[in-house]
């Protein structure tokens, strides 16, 4: 069971479908980037079950993980502070305020 | 026997850590259910060998990103328990878009046959930092810099929102 690659791939699926159905049905920016760490997430897991169960050099799908832990990072950083500058322009972080694009 | 128990376990808390973050209508909720997700993963990894990679996880993703969210929800949501209207329709076209995507991914995991190899190898953590500073030292450095930039863009844009609100 936890010796079969199959079993990690379909939690990473299940992650992932989870992440698209959060992603299409909510309507709150941090809920829409909730469901794209989840979806980050089961990439990552992916690749830490290739690089256990396909690979010859064991290293090389870890250091995938680690960039895409950091680009998280970055991107959660990046996302939050636009989350809060919406906010305070809009009052409210929902994506259906958010329909100026002037300046 | 246990370690298998364990290990559906672990994946039990993850799916449902994952269906509260999307299915919840309070924001709160959602941020703990991607908390409990991400711990989950970070035991699958232990699975797989890679305790770094589980370690950088609870570390990164739950210690900082996670909390990071919780602040914005704070910020943003001062009344962060009402629950945002949902519509039925877009939760029936979401549910069968994701079902659609699960459905085909889960057969074509099933149904490929994967070019597996021996398990047992160099998975230590003196092996990928020498392979970060050498083989990888590019986009190591790469990565750095994104960080820096998402740094400084951060400041820049916090900045400014305080700029505005004193005019």
């Amino acid at each position: 069971m936890s010796g079969s690659l199959q079993s990690y791939l379909l939690v990473s699926t299940a992650l992932f479908s989870f992440g698209v159905f959060g992603l299409l049905a909510r309507r709150n920016l941090i809920a829409l980037l909730i469901s794209l760490e989840l979806i980050l997430n089961s990439a990552s897991l992916n690749f830490v079950a290739f690089n256990k169960f396909t690979l010859a050099d064991k290293t090389m799908g870890q250091i995938f993980s680690i960039f895409i832990i950091a680009l998280a990072a970055a991107e959660v950083c990046i996302a939050l502070s636009l989350v809060l500058l919406l906010y305070r322009k809009t009052g409210s972080v929902n994506v259906d305020d958010a329909k100026e694009l002037k300046g | 026997m246990i370690k298998d128990a364990v290990f559906i376990g672990i994946i039990f808390l993850t799916l449902l850590g994952a269906f509260m973050a999307v299915w919840l209508r309070n924001i709160f909720y959602n941020a703990l259910g991607l908390i409990l997700s991400l711990a989950g993963i970070a035991g699958l990894f232990l699975y797989l060998n890679s305790e770094f990679l589980a370690v950088m996880q609870v570390i990164i993703y739950i210690g900082a990103v996670s909390i990071a969210i919780i602040f914005a929800i704070m910020l943003s949501h001062p009344d962060f328990r009402q629950h945002e209207p949902r519509s039925a329709f877009k939760v029936v076209r979401a549910a069968l878009i994701a079902g659609f995507s699960f459905f085909v991914l889960q057969k074509t995991v099933r149904g490929t046959s994967w070019a597996l190899s021996a398990t047992d190898g160099d998975y230590s953590i003196r092996t990928i930092g020498r392979e970060l500073l050498t083989v990888y030292a590019l986009p190591f450095e790469a990565v750095s810099l994104v960080l820096l930039v998402a740094i400084l863009g951060a400041l820049l844009l916090s900045g400014r929102a305080g700029k505005e609100d004193a005019k």
